[in-house]
């Protein structure tokens, strides 16, 4: 993996208002995604990321290119604000050459090493321990880059997140663990199946530094996780930020589920009124540092890349049934009997 | 470290796996330790992870002073926690570095099947070529002493059934330290499986840092009459028997399988072709166990070759039991080997039971539950 060289920049530093047309084009993005689902053209689950943006851009939007993200089923929004290439991922959504894995991972696989977006994994928590292997490794080299894992609320009931932060702890490495409490495992609620205590308990449980914020605040976001990331990359060890946040539509797939009844109508419309896109227009708006002909232009502009996104993904080609073998094992090199030192 | 306690011989000819004329002979664990200290002399990218990888036991002698050597640093102890620092292994070996992991026991990798299936073996895959993951997993397997269900399985089955890994189980010292040495300089996640009872074996081991290619098994004793496939310590059993045969004249062309995965038997089912019968000798389970899988390939590619039904030793459909009483018939030994083969060829029954009754007799009023005098080597 050859990660980060390179990578393009994802916040320009000018401030909330790249922040908010950040978190609109994720929006944009999957509703793009759900709106063209029911064509069937895109033939693997996905796990959209709506009303979890304030998370996904808080957090990336405080770290360096080099820094290494890695995620989960739900990646969309994560691979977008670290930088990862739109016209790439819905290639891969489309099973096509193009994607970024080739067509062999789908919507839950998506990484764009140039950027720093290492891996996504959808067995729940299994991505926890590589980001912090990968901060094994950059302290073992001396390098100062951030390694961030994802997680779900559901991934704080696996043993092996646990483990993880253990090791962290014990290592003092530069990693930090983002817990996105949505609150909701498939359809059973975190009460079903946590005790009523906050999730920060886990970072007193392995003596790290923890934050807790609400991920409507993509602000209040960045303020509690930029301490975690500079902490973290001049040797201060890991960290656990709590970002409470809510998902609008279903667990897998385009559409809202309400109907369902699983969720309390009066809790969706919580959340929904703390939409965190709406809630930094508002702010933007009414102080004067938005206007809706740039809102307008901005929401324009993103339609017409993710049109185009859709547009190249359909007319890219297939892999090849021919290469299915290809990359089980990777080639030796150099060969076997060169690497011999004596 | 402490050098192995080596004795200058000559190797025999193909017995050590391409051992050069420097060849000492060491025990497999002495083997380990070696290669693990070279591999980290000679990269800097190699560092080992373990329970009990800095303990005074150092992992039945095979990480013994790498400590003191390597430094905390390069030697990490880990806490109990195996999927995680299997997937920190992942996650590293994904960034470039080259972990070498150590279970104990392979009933502790169990707790970190989920990584090894899903993100040791399919990085590579699902990322289209792009992540590699060049990490070791050292797997200790093994019997005796009573050790029972839980402490003394043969789990290589499991992990060769995943498309991704590569599986190896070594069966001499030689092949120990050069497999072992392969594995660490190889681009895909290495699982190497060693018998207890090979890491007690000796025979001569080459000093220097050379590889042994991981592809595919070796011939250990040639003959005309039955091919024989064997796995990791089964394949010391097997030659036992082989010997035996030979003295009754009774040719056993004997394979060492060395790589489970990718399997390749081209070698084996050349040697069908002339022998016209198979058996397979597990460490592990005869059903599913890797004897079927190649038993099923030889029927596949050799079928009008075969004289006879292949045949598949290995252990009963039951657990491990701790008592020696009940452990007594789960192990195939020699003689078990050498009347199945002998049975298989259609020898007399008088040349069998003699052939048999001898390697019985060596064994007589030694106890079942540690390895037989005569498994010190040199192979």
């Amino acid at each position: 993996m050859d990660v980060g060289r390179g990578s393009r920049k994802v916040t320009d530093g000018s401030g909330e208002r790249e922040l908010f047309r950040q978190m609109l084009r994720l929006r944009l993005i999957e509703r793009g995604i759900a709106a063209r689902y029911a064509e069937q053209q895109m033939r693997c689950p996905v796990h959209l990321s709506i009303g979890q943006e304030g998370a996904a851009v808080g957090v990336c939007s405080v770290l360096a290119p080099e820094d290494l993200v890695f995620s989960t089923h739900r990646c969309h929004g994560h691979y977008l604000a670290k930088g990862g290439d739109l016209d790439a991922m819905v290639a891969e959504l489309h099973g096509r050459a193009t994607g970024c894995c080739g067509g062999r991972g789908g919507s839950m696989h998506l990484c764009d090493d140039s950027v720093g977006m290492c891996a996504s994994v959808p067995i729940v928590g299994s991505n926890i321990p590589l980001a912090v292997g990968s901060a094994l490794a950059s302290q073992q080299r001396g390098e100062a880059c951030v390694s961030v894992a994802f997680l779900g609320d559901a991934a704080a009931e696996e043993g092996v997140f646990h483990e993880s932060l253990n090791f962290a702890a014990t290592h003092a490495l530069p990693v930090l663990f983002v817990l996105e409490n949505n609150r909701y495992s498939v359809y059973t609620g975190i009460e079903q199946r946590q005790p009523a205590q906050p999730l920060i308990r886990f970072a007193h449980a392995h003596a790290m530094p923890f934050s807790q914020v609400d991920g409507s605040l993509v602000t209040a976001v960045q303020e509690a996780v930029s301490p975690a990331v500079e902490r973290a990359r001049h040797g201060g060890g890991p960290s656990l930020a709590v970002i409470e946040t809510y998902r609008y539509v279903e667990h897998c797939g385009p559409s809202e589920d309400d109907e369902l009844g699983y969720r309390p109508p009066h809790e969706v419309a919580r959340w929904k009124a703390r939409c965190p896109v709406e809630l930094m227009r508002r702010r933007l708006m009414e102080s004067g540092r938005l206007n809706a002909d740039q809102e307008r232009a901005w929401a324009c502009a993103i339609e017409a890349e993710v049109d185009l996104a859709f547009v190249r993904a359909r007319a890219a080609p297939f892999p090849d049934p021919a290469t299915v073998l290809e990359h089980v094992y990777a080639e030796d090199r150099p060969p076997l009997r060169e690497v011999s030192v004596g | 470290m402490g050098e192995p306690q080596c004795v200058e011989t000559t190797p025999p000819g193909n017995e050590g796996g391409g051992a050069s004329l420097k060849a000492r002979v060491c025990t497999g664990a002495e083997a380990i330790c070696e290669a693990t200290a070279q591999a980290l002399e000679a990269d800097p990218r190699v560092f080992v992870m373990g329970e009990g990888a800095t303990d005074p036991k150092g992992i039945f002698g095979t990480t013994v002073g790498l400590l003191q050597r390597f430094g905390p640093k390069r030697i990490l102890e880990m806490p109990v926690s195996e999927n995680a620092w299997t997937g920190i292994g992942v996650g590293a070996a994904m960034r470039g570095q080259r972990p070498l992991m150590i279970h104990q026991r392979v009933e502790f990798a169990l707790l970190a099947m989920e990584q090894l299936v899903n993100n040791a073996a399919k990085s590579h895959y699902v990322s289209g070529g792009r992540h590699k993951v060049p990490l070791v997993v050292r797997m200790v397997i093994g019997r005796g002493w009573g050790q029972g269900p839980m402490h003394s399985q043969s789990l290589e089955g499991l992990f060769a059934q995943v498309p991704g890994l590569k599986v190896v189980m070594p069966s001499t010292a030689g092949d120990a330290k050069g497999l072992l040495i392969a594995a660490i300089a190889d681009e895909n996640p290495v699982l190497v499986i060693e018998h207890r009872w090979v890491h007690y074996a000796s025979g001569p081991v080459d000093p220097s840092y050379t590889p042994l290619a991981l592809d595919g098994p070796r011939r250990r004793h040639a003959g005309r009459d039955a091919t024989v496939v064997s796995t990791s310590y089964m394949s010391l059993e097997a030659l036992q028997a082989a010997r035996a045969l030979r003295a009754h004249g009774c040719g056993v062309d004997l394979f060492d399988l060395r790589v489970l995965r990718p399997l390749r038997l081209d070698a084996i089912v050349a040697s069908v072709r002339q022998t016209g019968r198979l058996l397979t000798v597990d460490t592990g389970h005869s059903e599913f166990g890797i004897g079927a899988e190649v038993s099923s390939q030889v029927c596949t590619h050799a079928w009008s070759s075969l004289k006879s039904a292949p045949v598949r030793l290995g252990l009963p459909s039951h657990p491990t039991p701790s008592s020696a009483s009940l452990a007594e018939a789960y192990y195939p030994r020699s003689p078990h080997i050498a009347t199945a083969i002998g049975t298989l060829v259609g020898l007399p029954l008088a040349t069998i039971e003699a052939c048999a009754g001898g390697l019985k007799k060596e064994r007589d009023g030694l106890p079942l539950d540690i390895p037989h005098p005569s498994f010190k080597g040199p192979f």
